[in-house]
């Protein structure tokens, strides 16, 4: 038995090429072109899924992007498995297999449908009132329970091996949705010469021409109207044609995001071709063309499998040549259904009724009846049967004063209904246009715009054809029209053959059933029906955004495409208030659940975050270099030797350093080029320290502090001529001293004639450090004299090292006699290796970050980020020295002069040396004056910077204590998890106190 | 009517036509002995421990638009105490504290589900800072532990601890207690258990003026309903504090940016804990629902509009798929803003003002969700005995004057 519901001829598949899937682990067959629903009712397969709350059996609702039934998993392999795709947007592929989800042990036998019996319990917030006692069931035994029970699909449990792309795009025009509205707008634009960017959710554009066999355009079928505008759109080169491509999100300034599906309906898809690609589109002009979607009739049981939406029967039938069943009854409030029962009869299928709840019925009431239909006027279901697949509808007529009198029952395969057309307004909400309620018509529409867009058609509320097409010229023209091109004015269509879809129902249909027993569903994935939305009214939800929290109306992975309006309905209804009264829920990115890949994108493995080497990064890695991140950067942390472990390898370059020379590679730290006649000024108010008076040729320690006085940032500054200072920042504060910078020049002090340059990634760095460092560097430079007189600490000179130019300043980190060779980026390798010779030749070796840490702490030296975190004055961080005591303002002047930041008792930075030198003290670890602390004792400071000191011979530590400095010689503790450890604190100098080794 | 098993099924007899308004709707009076302006979940539990703790039911909650509408019904409910300053382990702690039985408290399912925060430690300086904490919770009684990358992966299975990732997770904090909960159960379990004692909680009603007498305190407000009195007027109005304040002529010391965060379409269950990454910006969950639950950062840029920077949610999904890269095929359901108020020392604010019986309960900028009981427990507390409760007597408006702050910035990049 095999597409048993296949009509022989007809549709837009490929007969030819019939192709193989499984569905629940049985074989099926299908065509290309199918979309998974289709060939599934093909088969005469409805059942395709579980309800969310109560798994009742569901079958496939619609024939688009709104279905909130049938979702399946589709896998290709196990790292390639997508859970919750609507089987009415996944194109079939020879050897597809898809999966029901949310069901055990299968999907026509659910254990868990024993929920449906219980429902009279698990109404809407029942979880809120039960399930609290005994209080640790919560986490023990309800959640775990409601947990295993919740959710939809399984996450796929590999790591996803697809990759995603990423484009920007610029357009004058972009059109979403390629329905007539979007064609003739994309034409009207192509026509004036307009960069177009036209897409379509769907695998072929042509919209709701694609499943009308009935109207003709200009002479022409739709269909053939459609595919001649499509073809001239795709051959011009001014516009780019986008399938299987979805709108999703709208962003301020015709920013707008579309997510293009690339090789999901492949069987199989290229290895060089990305599974999706982000479209980010800026466009001066946005036509909206988003079409309309159809709402089901909230009648009781109106969830059975073999229910369907009336239009997606009819696209079945048009587009794909399968009929929704043998024997149909239709159900409406809207003219549109009478096309499906009219297509449906014509192909053969028996229509038992037609049952419309308008008391007159609509403008095809008679045509159907000509026809041979019966058509019942002012009827309406008041329930079916059928367990796995409707079997039966009842029905009755709706009396004078509302009631309703059971007339019969019309034995049944399926059951078509249509309650009229929603307008797709999610991206002109989206956009921030307010939306307007139509009192005649019952319908929200686009108001007022708040960004370059117009809407077209359905989701404009056009339903006439002719109009659509007009309206979506007039549009595609104006858009390109205000982008800035002449167009040739407007045009009228001649159209033949088309029905206006007129008529609508909002809310629940009246029946004469106990309306506290009966199920009509609003919210069909989340089991939410009109009992629930009037028990939330009844409990005091009156807002609509309350209605929908508290009932989760609208919150399945349909975000309420089908339910919204009728819940609002019944909410303004149970509330004796108008509908614009009780509000629209917001419309939401994105339109239709998106994948994170997309987003996530090419950002895996180094392509996360950019990846910042130095120009010595791969001398450094070949010399078997371990790295660490700073910031974006990666730095060498250390460079073992064969078999050495990190302790020993940062042991040997401290002790190298200290005993002969060491190279270090400072690249990284952040500079800043100041210049300008105000230079000086500048660097004055905006650092702690005096600048003024620096001479030419002389460097600083720099200390920034922010409004609030608290220490920023440090490094050193060289001045290099009266207008320009050569800054720099610690590694990780160079972007936003630059900013902290900026924001001052360009908000404070805008009289300044201050420029500024970042030069980071300018100048390689290299750092010489030891007693040999002079002797290392001397025989390479050219152009200064190096000698103690002339080239004093803290001093910059510019010249040439082996003919580069470089600026060279005698500084150190280290406490050592040390010189800091800055040449251009490009160079920095071929300087490194020739000043690294030398220093191999004299007895050095390379050192990293882990040994510079080391050494620093040996004299103290702060790490703004480490020892000081945001809350520590310059002076509490022991360089108060550096605070220009006599200028009149600079930034955290007024900030250090707080009354708090005057009090005694805030901490300083002190040195600790453990009783026992063997010891190293954990960095973040607290501190307290006993050894066994009570709970809740408050600590007096913490570790901020703990090493062994192979120079030393013990272990080192600086800490910010309370008072520190008075304590000097005092017993402190470290509580740990195992014991405390005795301390005793001591100046944070631990070596070369006198400075001597500095200028030797 | 208390909510039970028990009434759930009687109810269930009658079709629950029986159920009763959860709280009422009333009409606001000509005046009140205190106004709380907001009803977010710090607005509405204020009310309730006023009307709880202290005997003040003669008080309306005024809100904008509809309770629980701002960021306590957009928040990821991320719930931790592990703090790093004493001032803020206490007041945290003392929310945890109260989370435990709220649920029986209020009578109301809040779902407060302690299923373990873990926050992930990428570089050295990560490290030095989550040890930091580790160590000042232990000392302040607050549970925080240090995992290694493997211990972090035990708890977490889908957790990529792999070393070749671009940031790879060096260790982890976590305190096992944190965790979620249901945030509008949150607000409306406290606005039935107020409303109950009394309290009116007036929604459509935008306060637009503060009225203030001769003496310079405080009369009452002007509403779109209308002019009401007031003896004192609380603030508890999140990301619109300082239009707020503004009428009463203060400026605050807050700026408002956009946060996002998003949801996936429901699975099942896949992720057993909260993990957060404030170095590469991840914050994750799974609802009892199933949805992850994710977490963004702030906009750069200071806003009042509640739809971020597209770029914003990429960078947050980068980072999740590279911890998780098997959500890479999962997709986004929803994607949403809150205007959240943030301080210089990402600290709140829970005080009295230079106005006289005007006080303020805001500054909670990303991560005040977790505080909700706690704070409207003391600031109820201040609200009522004209003077703080010890636990919020550090959080005043003065410190940012004398610079006696509590920065929890200052060690961790953002705190949620
Ligand atoms: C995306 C996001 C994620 C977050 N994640 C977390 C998290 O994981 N963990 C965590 O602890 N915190 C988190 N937070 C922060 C947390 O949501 C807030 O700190 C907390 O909910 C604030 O509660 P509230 O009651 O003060 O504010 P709100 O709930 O915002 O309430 C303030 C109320 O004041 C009303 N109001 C404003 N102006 C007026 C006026 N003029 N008149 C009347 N009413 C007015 C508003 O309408 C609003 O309802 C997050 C926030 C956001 C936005």
């Amino acid at each position: 038995m095999s597409q048993t519901f296949r009509r022989p001829e007809g549709g837009r598949i490929k007969r030819n090429k019939p192709v193989a899937f499984r569905f629940d682990g049985r074989a099926l067959t299908g065509y290309e072109g199918d979309t998974l629903a289709s060939a599934l009712l093909a088969n005469g397969v409805h059942l395709v899924g579980r309800s969310f709350k109560y798994h009742r059996p569901r079958g496939i609702l619609t024939a688009g992007a709104e279905e909130p039934n049938a979702l399946v998993t589709v896998s290709r392999d196990a790292a390639r498995s997508t859970p919750n795709l609507r089987a009415t947007q996944v194109e079939i592929y020879e050897g597809m297999t898809a999966e029901s989800q949310n069901r055990w042990p299968s999907l026509a036998f659910d254990a868990s449908a024993v929920n449906d019996l219980l429902s009279p319990i698990f109404v809407s917030g029942f979880y809120y009132k039960t399930f609290m006692w005994p209080a640790k069931f919560w986490t023990s035994v309800y959640e775990p329970r409601i947990r295993a029970a919740a959710g939809l699909g399984k996450a796929p449990e590999l790591p996803d091996p697809d990759r995603y792309q990423s484009r920007f795009a610029h357009c004058d025009v972009l059109v979403i949705g390629a329905g007539p509205a979007g064609l003739a707008a994309a034409l009207a634009a192509m026509e004036s010469g307009a960069r177009v960017i036209l897409c379509d959710e769907q695998a072929e554009m042509g919209g709701s021409l694609l499943s009308d066999p009935d109207v003709t355009i200009e002479g022409q079928s739709g269909r053939q109207w459609s595919t001649d505008v499509i073809m001239a759109l795709a051959l011009s080169d001014r516009v780019t044609c986008l399938t299987r491509t979805t709108a999703f999100g709208y962003f301020a300034d015709n920013f707008v995001a579309l997510a293009e599906r690339i090789t999901d309906h492949m069987a199989t898809p290229p290895a060089s071709s990305p599974r999706e690609r982000l479209w980010q589109v800026r466009a001066k002009q946005v036509v909206i063309a988003t079409g309309a979607l159809e709402r089901p009739l909230v009648f009781p049981e109106n969830d059975r499998p073999g229910i369907l939406f009336a239009d997606a029967a009819r696209t079945y039938l048009n587009r794909y040549g399968v009929m929704a069943g043998r024997k149909t009854v239709v159900a409406t409030a809207c003219d549109s259904a009478y096309l499906a029962a009219l297509d449906l009869h014509r192909a053969g299928v028996e229509v038992p009724a037609i049952l419309d709840i308008r008391r007159e019925g609509g403008a095809l009431t008679a045509a159907a009846r000509a026809a041979g239909i019966r058509v019942e006027t002012g009827a309406t279901v008041t329930g079916t049967r059928g367990r796995l697949r409707v079997a039966s509808v009842e029905f009755g007529h709706v009396q004078a004063d509302g009631s309703v009198r059971h007339d019969a029952v019309l034995p049944c395969d399926s059951l078509l209904m249509s309650g009229g057309w929603t307008p797709t307004l999610h991206m002109f909400s989206q956009s921030r246009g307010k939306l307007r309620y139509e009192e005649v018509t019952g319908r929200y529409l686009p108001g007022r715009s708040a960004e370059h867009e117009r809407s077209a058609g359905a989701c404009n509320g056009t339903m006439a054809l002719g109009a659509v097409l007009d309206e979506g010229y007039a549009a595609g023209e104006n858009a390109a029209r205000a982008a800035g091109l002449a167009t040739r004015g407007t045009k009228t269509f001649a159209v033949a053959g088309a029905t206006t879809p007129d008529g609508q129902v909002l809310g629940a249909l009246p029946h004469d059933r106990n309306p506290g027993r009966v199920k009509a569903f609003v919210d069909f994935q989340h089991d939410v029906t009109a009992k629930d939305i009037k028990l939330a009214v009844r409990e005091g939800f009156r807002s609509i955004e309350h209605v929908k929290r508290y009932t989760t109306t609208g919150m399945a992975t349909d975000q309420g495409k089908t339910s919204n309006m009728n819940a609002l309905a019944i909410a303004a209804g149970a509330l004796d208030k108008p509908i614009p009264a009780v509000g629209l829920t917001t419309f939401r990115m994105p339109y239709t659940p998106t994948t994170f890949g997309i987003f996530a994108n090419t950002s895996r493995g180094d392509l996360f975050d950019p990846v910042r080497r130095t120009s010595t990064h791969d001398w450094a890695a070949a010399a078997g270099a371990e790295f660490e991140n700073v910031g974006m950067w990666k730095r060498a942390w250390y460079f073992p030797r064969q078999g050495e472990s990190m302790h020993a390898a940062v042991d040997r370059e401290c002790r190298t350093v200290r005993a002969a020379v060491g190279i270090f590679d400072a690249s990284t730290l952040g500079k800043i080029e100041v210049v300008g006649p105000d230079a000086a000024e500048f660097m004055h108010r905006i650092y702690v320290n005096p600048f003024l008076k620096l001479e030419v040729g002389r460097c600083r320690y720099g200390i920034m502090c922010r409004d609030d006085g608290f220490v920023y940032d440090d490094g050193v500054v060289g001045r290099i001529a009266a207008d320009r200072f050569h800054v720099t920042t610690t590694t990780g504060g160079a972007p936003r001293v630059l900013s902290h910078m900026e924001d001052y020049l360009q908000t404070e002090w805008t009289d300044l004639k201050v420029w500024l340059t970042s030069t980071t990634e300018q100048w390689a760095v290299i750092a010489v450090q030891g007693p040999k460092a002079r002797e290392a560097i001397a025989p390479l430079i050219e152009g200064i004299d190096l000698s103690k007189a002339a080239m004093p600490h803290m001093s910059v000179r510019m010249g040439t090292i082996l003919g580069v130019p470089c600026r060279l300043f005698r500084m150190s980190f280290t406490g050592e006699l040390g010189f800091e060779i800055n040449v251009p980026a490009a160079y920095g390798k071929a300087i490194w290796e020739a000043v690294h010779a030398r220093v191999v030749a004299l007895g050095g070796c390379p050192y990293g970050t882990e040994a510079m840490h080391v050494l620093r702490a040996e004299k103290g030296y702060i790490i703004v980020g480490q020892d000081t975190d945001g809350t520590v004055t310059p002076d509490e961080a022991g360089v108060g020295w550096a605070v220009g005591k006599s200028k009149p303002d600079f930034v955290g002047k007024r900030g250090l002069a707080r009354a708090d930041l005057l009090k005694p008792g805030r901490t300083q930075l002190v040195g600790l040396a453990t009783v026992d030198p063997k010891v190293v003290l954990e960095e973040g670890a607290q501190i307290t004056p006993d050894a066994d602390p009570a709970p809740r004792t408050h600590a007096i400071g913490h570790v901020t910077s703990a090493y062994h000191s192979a120079v030393l011979g013990r272990s080192i530590a600086l800490a910010m204590v309370e008072r520190g400095r008075s304590r000097l010689g005092e017993t402190l503790h470290v509580p740990m998890p195992g014991g405390a450890i005795a301390v005793t604190v001591v100046d944070p100098v631990f070596y070369d106190k006198e400075g001597g080794r500095l200028d030797p | 009517m208390r909510f039970s098993f028990a009434s759930l099924l009687r109810n269930a007899f009658s079709a629950h036509t029986g159920w009763p308004e959860q709280w009422r709707s009333p009409e606001p009076k000509a005046a009140y002995d205190v106004i709380i302006v907001g009803a977010g979940g710090h607005g509405l539990a204020t009310a309730y421990y006023l009307a709880a703790e202290h005997g003040i039911t003669n008080v309306a909650v005024v809100e904008r638009g509809w309770l629980g509408g701002g960021n306590t019904g957009r928040n990821t409910t991320i719930i931790r105490s592990n703090y790093l300053w004493e001032e803020s382990e206490a007041l945290y702690d003392h929310a945890l504290d109260l989370w435990q039985d709220l649920s029986q408290v209020l009578n109301y399912n809040v779902m407060y589900s302690p299923r373990g925060v873990m926050m992930l430690a990428h570089t050295v300086h990560d490290v030095q800072v989550s040890k930091r904490h580790v160590h000042a919770n232990r000392l302040a009684g607050i549970q925080n532990e240090w995992l290694s990358p493997e211990e972090a992966k035990a708890f977490c299975p889908p957790l990529n601890i792999s070393r070749d990732i671009r940031y790879p997770v060096m260790g982890a904090a976590l305190q096992r207690k944190g965790g979620v909960a249901r945030h509008d159960a949150v607000a409306w379990g406290y606005a039935r258990a107020a409303s109950a004692l009394g309290v009116d909680i007036i929604q459509n009603c935008e306060v637009t003026a503060i009225r203030r007498g001769p003496d310079g305190a405080v009369t009452g407000i002007e509403t779109t309903k209308g002019p009401i009195g007031a003896k004192k007027i609380g603030v508890v109005a999140a990301g619109h504090t300082s239009v707020v304040m503004g009428m009463a002529g203060l400026r605050m010391p807050l700026e408002s940016y956009p946060l996002q965060a998003l949801v996936s379409e429901p699975l099942k269950p896949v992720f057993p804990c909260v993990v957060m990454s404030n170095t590469i910006h991840a914050y994750i969950s799974q609802s009892d629902k199933g949805d992850l639950v994710i977490g963004a950062g702030t906009d750069q840029y200071v806003s009042y509009s509640q739809t971020g920077g597209l770029h914003i949610t990429t960078h947050t999904l980068d980072a999740i798929c590279e911890l998780f890269p098997m959500f890479r095929r999962v997709r986004m359901l929803r994607n949403w803003g809150g205007i959240v108020d943030v301080t210089p020392d990402r600290s709140p604010i829970l005080a009295k003002t230079p106005v006289k019986g005007l006080f303020v309960n805001c500054g909670w900028g990303t991560g005040g969700f977790k505080a909700t009981p706690g704070s409207g427990h003391v600031f109820a507390h201040t609200i009522a005995r004209d003077e703080p409760h010890p636990k919020n007597a550090p959080f005043t408006l003065e410190r940012f004057r004398d610079g006696r702050l509590i920065d929890e910035a200052a060690a961790a990049a953002v705190a949620h």
